[in-house]
């Protein structure tokens, strides 16, 4: 049913009693011409441009648990493109254009807010290297500002300017950068696929794959065989027990990031807001809750909760850097399971096994890839081809030496 | 009326994430910094370029138990040889680095 | 005022003076702020947050979704304190929330009118059209409403603390099963800890009136209490939430110290301790739940135990005209204590209809309220009877009670789910579900008063005895054995109108049905869909009501429908009590040279890198910009001396008959070969190939190495030769050790260098210390090393002395020189002087860049093998047109370059498809009198002598640039070894 202003007038008037079904509930069939595994952001957007892309329509995605529940669910709500080394640059380039008219697009409201996104300075370095950042962000079409330590006060002058531990040498902002409505973008994707014909199965947990001559038939699941001519992973924080099903072992580690909220305040944070020597970000939601982050809590985990080294540092380094925070409550953290690949960056790719083909390794950058991402392995998997957004992201890049290290901290999937 | 079950469990003898230091004792893990796959022990010396793919790159990243290598930075400086299930986060074994090292030679 | 006359733990002696908006009331010692507004006949205390209804207090206890206030002036002010833990202190200003203009008329109460339109998940289908207005039009005005109180806006002044505690056994609460438990172990000689959220230990015990061996519970517990107190194994810790279980035993918890004071007189206002326990008993209570009925939200309408804790601990009636509307027999306590307090009960209304109610007033089995009326607050509700008629009921206070959850939220902070029993119609913690942890008492759903100190006291038992401590049996005490009966009642069905269930965010039963026509089914849909269980409570009155009622939609059962995950921390933890510590410069240590304060008193500009401050630059009278000082100490090292304090650089001291063979597989040249007495410059490579940090390292003696490493790599270059020395090669008789704090360096660079060392030592001839020469000599007496290295490409040493004598060598080394024409020079200056002679620092480093791209293929060696030799080698790594280290000067008519600008060939748009490398360092050179860079340029070590474009997109730079050796300054190095 499409969303209009009249729609909501007229169910408003009538008790709200005709709104149908977001998505349905569909058994799955014997078999797919394309299966997804992994009902999260990625695996829902895959669906939703495989089929209105690529004009596919015998799609399906099997979710283990229920649709939006994987890291689309569990993050800071984060979008913005001001990645640094080729690679990343043109593909988080083209996310955000996709993320731009993506309430059109989906008739869903996934509340994109370009609130601006600004990464701090704290050192002459520092501020050189955020130059060549923001060059390179404009080099590839995005938005840069380079600010000194006077522009950063009149924008955020309530961040401490007088005595911080790291003072503030001036920052980057990317003005396009902002957040959205993390849950909203995996109903919207969800909402397109399933009009478009895609059944979501949830509940319907992969548990092994079938696979003939090097090539993908069909997948086991909880509820029964499942036939495939091409499968797609994309289940992120599991992506190393899935392909190790297909014989795969993959460049990835299983971290846990933990994300926060405070309770809901009066707005008093604009932008979205990074702290790099403090390892930790902050944006205000449009509810009022304070949401914040910093680095993952540094060892293998699987288990979606974190420890308190992180949790205390991170309230520190708000502490430190925007003292007026002290007297807002952090009301709810929680974690999520990150693929970390061993040079900070993505695969979208073709495997070994003919049919398989692989979406992992998006570390912390899963969120705001999600449109590039799903509309990236779709045409993978479509055409057998690497979409123009999406040359680099490649599962050998590490035997050939291609890696794109972000960070430039090497095979520490921990210190990205 | 149906009462509660019994309530007396087994004390399991564990740290989770307590990390039992051969040198320097029972610690908050936030003294220690991890590096990864105790794999990184077996360095492949005179290798090539396969060899070393695996050994930097490619990881079993299991669900259950992890053998992993952990520094006690702010102690003793010793690398620990550690077995770690990743789920629980229960740790059931703690060796020095060095001398697993040793034993296998 | 609806103060009882008599009863409470209040001091009735004293008054305390408080404000609520604006109007003083007075309360007693032993009130809180929602206690002393009822005795004041106050019901109005908050607005919700979306429709901005009208609310009272609903709870007595942390749960509170309603009563929120603001406490507080000024940068002290904190928003969304719960009137009902927050105790009445002299002079205390409390304002309500989330109103304009005022509680009793909020303008955005309009949204109520509006609410057929903004049901549960309204806005992901509008707000859409036209496409800007989004962000434009409703974004902001959605967020202009958004939020509960305010902050400040000013900096947290406030003193926090963190500590850490270790015990045998840590009990969770102090009501009869945490009493008791603690008692029992305390007796058994384990070192206990009991925490409890409250300021009066008790729990609710000091909310009934109940009887425990042979006297009020309230005494009781006082009496328990004061005995814990004396004990020297126990710590009790009132005003203590546990808010978080984590791994290894370890708690998290939040004291709140001086929360309750008008003047904390320099104590932390709140301490977050970390708590460390063997054993964990789990005795936190249950929290009563609502019923959800139409306008079952109005001021007034109060859980059924708020009712009675208001009267017993507080000695305040909540109404005048008391109804009751319950599923269990905790309703009739409520009555018939309210009978017994003098107050009149105008119904109790019981949904069962098999029982009866043995309560001196009107009552209704069978029977629902469905629907209440009033402005502001209850003034009627409307009953259906059991035979379908509707009665309408006066009551200025109507006390639901639907039964009670167990307090199970510390169990699933492992990821422990719940199980469900359907004799009490609640989630029971799970046994196991956090380990070393066991539930006792209401928290496991046992809510009789001996039932609780029964089970406190046999997981006490349990763990003494897992501690290997001694059994005791203290002796048990009598108390009411009576477990209520009840049956499973969620929402009164069947009616017209909005019944809440998350009362804070505005969600009710119709929005839960909503959420499940739309197929949002499973738990973490609903939640997620309608806000419920977001708000500050967590969920803690709403999620059980909430799943209830989606369970009846789907036609599961409440188990089948599951539960969401109770996330830590218990109740929200202020920031500044998480963050204690780190407020200032209290986030990251700060690390300071010997010189730090010499430098200071020297007028020297400091600047920060890494963790340490070090000396920018020395102005000397007449400069005002940094530019003068900077051109100055370089001129001046160029033709005199300059004396640095480099400190900071990492030191590491490598010991033991294979040091030498543990170097050479460090680093990529070979240092085995290395003479006594002479330095190398070595190049360390990541196993993947990639450059770590370079830096010279010293042969003192056979069998003895002094290395140097970058000043930030110093920590991860110590670690990565313990990894190799203790990981990969055990079998090599080598050891380190980190120094970097134990010696103070400090370079004299400069063609004075020598002639200004020789007035300090003895001899610094050619001969004795050549060019990458070193050794230990006595520096104007003190021992000390000499290295004849350089960082500036003039004749220069760097001289170690013990730290101690750091200040002293810096003074007296500078004073010498300022006599030839020299003087200190600061990090500018060495930054212009290492960039002249294509000197590198993690600039050029950035742990993307090989040593062929520095230009250093030469110095990896083929005859060994060493970190990072096979991966370095990998096709993407040996590519020629990889971007490749080159100097860069100026040749158009923009003399000027700016770091970070991008390199574009001359005749190309600069886009990203076109560029060509960056430019890492840039100054400019007093020496070559004008801008130079240090760039990386694809294929640049082909195109020395091309000219290409560095461009700054950022701040409109465009400028001409020919490549060029990155070494500017004396390229052939003849006045290094001069």
């Amino acid at each position: 049913m499409h969303y209009s202003v009249l729609q909501i007038l007229k169910n408003g008037l009538t008790g709200n009693k005709g709104w149908k079904p977001v998505w349905r509930n569909p058994e799955p069939k014997k078999s797919y011409d394309v299966v997804i595994i992994g009902g999260g952001g990625h695996g829902l957007s895959t669906a939703y441009y495989l089929a209105k892309t690529h004009g596919i329509r015998n799609i399906a995605v099997l979710e283990k648990g229920y649709l939006g529940g994987g890291n689309v669910g569990r993050n800071t709500t984060i979008v913005r493109a001001n990645y640094l080394q080729d690679g990343n640059l043109e593909f988080y380039s083209h996310s955000l254009k996709l993320w731009e008219n993506l309430e059109q697009e989906l008739n869903y409201n996934v509340m994109l807010s370009q609130r601006g996104c600004l990464m701090l300075a704290h050192n002459d370095g520092q501020y050189d290297a955020m130059a060549w950042r923001g060059n390179s962000n404009l080099a590839t079409g995005d938005d840069a500002v380079l600010m000194g330590r006077e522009d950063v006060r009149k924008l955020v002058p309530f961040l401490n300017f007088d005595d911080a531990r790291f003072p503030i040498r001036g920052g980057l902002l990317q003005r396009t950068g902002g957040t959205a409505r993390h849950d909203a973008v995996a109903w919207g994707y969800a909402r397109g696929a399933d009009m478009r014909g895609v059944d979501l199965i949830q509940n319907c947990e992969v548990k092994g794959f079938r696979i003939e001559g090097g090539k993908i038939k069909g997948v086991e699941t909880s509820r029964g065989y499942i036939g495939a001519g091409k499968v797609g992973m994309s289940v992120a924080g599991r992506t190393s027990q899935v392909a190790e099903m297909a014989g795969l072992r993959l460049p990835i580690e299983s971290h846990v990031l933990q994300a926060f909220v405070t309770e809901a305040v009066k707005p008093v944070i604009d932008n979205v807001i990074s702290f790099g020597m403090g390892h930790f970000y902050i944006s205000q939601s449009d509810k009022g809750g304070l949401v914040f982050g910093g680095d993952i809590d540094g060892y293998n985990s699987y288990s979606q909760r974190g420890n308190l080294p992180m949790v205390e540092h991170v309230a520190e380094a708000a502490m430190t850097l925007m003292p007026m925070v002290g007297k807002s409550r952090m009301l709810r953290s929680w974690g999520g399971i990150m693929d970390m690949s061993m040079d900070g960056s993505p695969i979208i790719d073709k495997t070994p096994v003919a049919g398989l083909y692989l979406n992992g390794g998006w570390c912390y950058g899963g969120f705001k890839a999600t449109p590039a991402a799903g509309a990236a392995f779709a045409h993978l998997m479509a055409t057998g081809k690497k979409a123009d957004w999406a040359t680099k992201y490649n599962l050998n890049r590490f035997e050939t030496g291609h890696v794109i290290d972000d960070e430039g901290t090497g095979a520490r999937p921990n210190l990205h | 009326m149906m009462r509660a079950p019994a309530l007396v469990q087994i004390c399991i003898e564990n740290g989770n994430m307590r990390i039992e230091c051969p040198h320097c004792g029972d610690r908050d893990h936030r003294e220690f910094e991890y590096l990864g796959s105790a794999k990184l022990l077996e360095r492949p010396n005179g290798g090539d370029a396969a060899a070393y793919h695996d050994y930097v790159y490619l990881r079993k990243n299991p669900t259950g138990e992890n053998t992993e290598l952990w520094q006690h930075v702010m102690g003793c400086s010793a690398w620990l040889h550690i077995v770690r299930n990743v789920t629980t986060h229960e740790i059931t074994e703690v060796k020095l680095a060095r001398d697993l090292k040793e034993v296998a030679r | 005022m609806s103060r009882l006359p008599s009863g409470g733990l209040i001091d009735r002696d004293v008054s305390i003076p408080f404000t609520f908006d604006g109007q003083t009331y007075t309360a007693h010692p032993g009130d809180t702020l929602a206690s002393a507004l009822l005795a004041n006949g106050v019901r109005l205390m908050g607005r919700s947050f979306k429709y901005h209804r009208p609310r009272g207090v609903l709870t007595a206890g942390s749960e509170e979704p309603n009563a929120l206030m603001e406490i507080g002036v000024g940068a002290d002010r904190i928003p969304n304190t719960r009137a009902t833990t927050q105790e009445v202190f002299n002079g205390m200003v409390a304002q309500s929330q989330n109103r304009f203009p005022k509680l009793q008329a909020d303008m955005l109460a309009v949204n109520d009118l509006l609410s057929p339109f903004l049901g549960a998940g309204f806005y992901y289908k509008t707000f859409m059209w036209p496409k800007k207005f989004w962000e434009a039009v409703y974004e902001p005005i959605i967020r202009r409403a958004a939020g509960l109180g305010r902050l400040s806006g000013h900096a947290d002044q406030s003193i926090y603390e963190k500590a850490w505690a270790y015990c045998d056994v840590l009990v969770v609460g102090g009501g009869p099963a945490g009493l008791m438990a603690a008692l029992t172990a305390a007796k058994g000689g384990a070192k206990v800890i009991l925490a409890d959220e409250d300021f009066v230990i008790g729990g609710r015990l000091n909310s009934e009136q109940t009887v425990v061996d042979g006297k009020h519970s309230q005494q009781w517990a006082v009496d328990v209490a004061t005995q814990l107190e004396a004990m020297p194994n126990v710590r009790v810790m009132s005003r203590t939430t546990v808010t978080g279980a984590y791994d290894g035993g370890t708690y998290g918890a939040v004291e709140r110290v001086a929360d309750h004071v008008e003047d904390a007189q320099g104590a932390p206002t709140q301490i977050f301790w970390r708590i460390v326990a063997k054993h964990t008993i789990l005795a936190a209570g249950a929290t009563e739940r609502p019923i959800a009925f139409p306008d079952n939200d109005r001021p007034g309408i109060m859980l059924a135990s708020a009712v009675r804790t208001y009267a017993h601990r507080f000695g305040v009636a909540a109404g005048q005209r008391v109804a009751v509307f319950t599923n269990n027999d905790d309703g009739w306590r409520t009555a018939r204590d309210a009978l017994a307090a003098g107050v009149t009960v105008t119904a109790l209304i019981d949904t069962r209809t098999d029982v009866q109610p043995d309560v001196d007033c009107p009552t209704f089995t069978g029977a629902a309220v469905i629907g209440t009326g009033g402005r502001l607050g209850i003034e009627r509700l409307s009953v259906r009877t059991s035979d379908g008629s509707v009665q309408q009921i006066n009551a200025d206070c109507l006390a639901v009670s639907g039964g009670w959850n167990p307090s199970l939220h510390l169990t699933g902070h492992m990821g422990g789910k719940p199980t469900w029993r359907d004799d009490i119609a609640a989630f029971v913690p799970t046994v196991g579900a956090i380990p070393n942890l066991v539930v006792a008492g209401a928290a496991n759903g046992n809510f009789s008063t001996l039932g609780a100190l029964k089970e406190g006291m046999v997981a006490a038992k349990a763990a003494l005895k897992n501690l290997g401590l001694k059994q005791v049996r203290p002796k048990m005490p009598n108390a009411d054995d009576a477990q209520d009966a009840i049956s499973p009642y969620w929402h009164v069905p069947d009616v017209k109108g909005r019944a809440w269930l998350d009362f804070q965010n505005d969600v009710t039963v119709k929005d839960i049905a909503a959420a499940h026509r739309e197929n949002f089914r499973s738990v973490e849909h609903m939640k997620r869909y309608t806000t419920l269980g977001m708000a500050t409570d967590q969920g803690k009155l709403s999620n059980m009501g909430a799943l209830a009622v989606m369970a009846e939609l789907t036609g599961q059962s409440i188990p089948e429908t599951g539960t969401t995950i109770f996330r830590p921390p218990y109740t929200p933890v202020q920031m500044g009590t998480l963050g204690a510590g780190g407020a200032g410069k209290g986030f990251a240590p700060e690390r300071f040279t010997s010189s730090h304060d010499w430098a200071v008193s020297r007028g020297a500009a400091m600047i920060e890198v890494g963790l340490w401050h070090r000396a920018s630059w020395f102005p000397l009278n007449g400069e005002t910009h940094w530019r003068q000082s900077c051109d100055r100490e370089v001129d001046m090292v160029r033709r005199a001396v300059g004396v640095c304090d480099v400190s900071t650089l990492g030191k590491i001291d490598i010991q033991g008959p294979d040091a030498g063979v543990f170097l050479d597989r460090i680093y990529t040249n070979m240092f085995s070969t290395l003479k006594v007495g002479k330095v190398r410059y070595g190049l360390m490579l990541r196993e993947d190939g990639m450059v770590l940090d370079d830096g010279t390292t010293a042969r003192m003696g056979e069998n003895h190495f002094v290395m140097t490493t970058t000043t930030g790599a110093a920590g991860p270059v110590m670690s990565h030769l313990e990894f190799c020395a203790q990981c990969l090669w055990p079998e090599l008789d080598v050891k380190m050790i980190s120094v970097t704090e134990q010696w103070a360096q400090v370079a004299v660079a400069g063609p004075k260098s020598r002639e200004l060392l020789a007035e300090v030592i003895d001899d610094v001839s050619n001969e004795s210390f050549p060019f990458m020469g070193c050794g230990e000599t006595s520096i104007a007496g003190v021992n000390g090393r000499l290295f004849r290295i350089s960082f500036s490409g003039e004749l220069a040493y760097e001289l170690a002395v013990p730290s101690r004598y750091g200040e002293a060598l810096m003074d007296e080394l500078v004073k010498r020189a300022e006599a030839k024409g020299g003087g200190a020079y600061g990090m500018e200056a060495l930054n212009v002087l290492r960039i002249e002679k294509g000197f590198l620092t993690h600039a050029e480093m950035d742990g993307r860049v090989t040593a062929a791209d520095l230009g250093m293929s030469g110095m990896m060696s083929k005859k060994k093998d060493f970190i990072g030799k096979v991966s370095s080698q990998r096709e993407g790594l040996i590519n020629p047109m990889r971007e490749q280290l080159v100097g860069l000067k100026p040749v158009g008519p923009v003399r000027q370059i700016l770091g970070g600008s991008i390199m574009v060939n001359v005749d190309a748009e600069p886009t990203r498809k076109n560029m060509q490398g960056h430019v890492t360092s840039v100054c400019y050179s007093p020496t070559l009198n004008g801008m130079i860079a240090l760039a990386f340029v694809k294929g640049g070590h082909t195109r020395i002598g091309q000219t290409i474009r560095a461009v700054d997109l950022l701040r409109n730079l465009d400028t001409l640039v020919e490549i060029v050796s990155p070494q500017f300054h004396d390229p052939a190095g003849e006045k290094l070894r001069g």
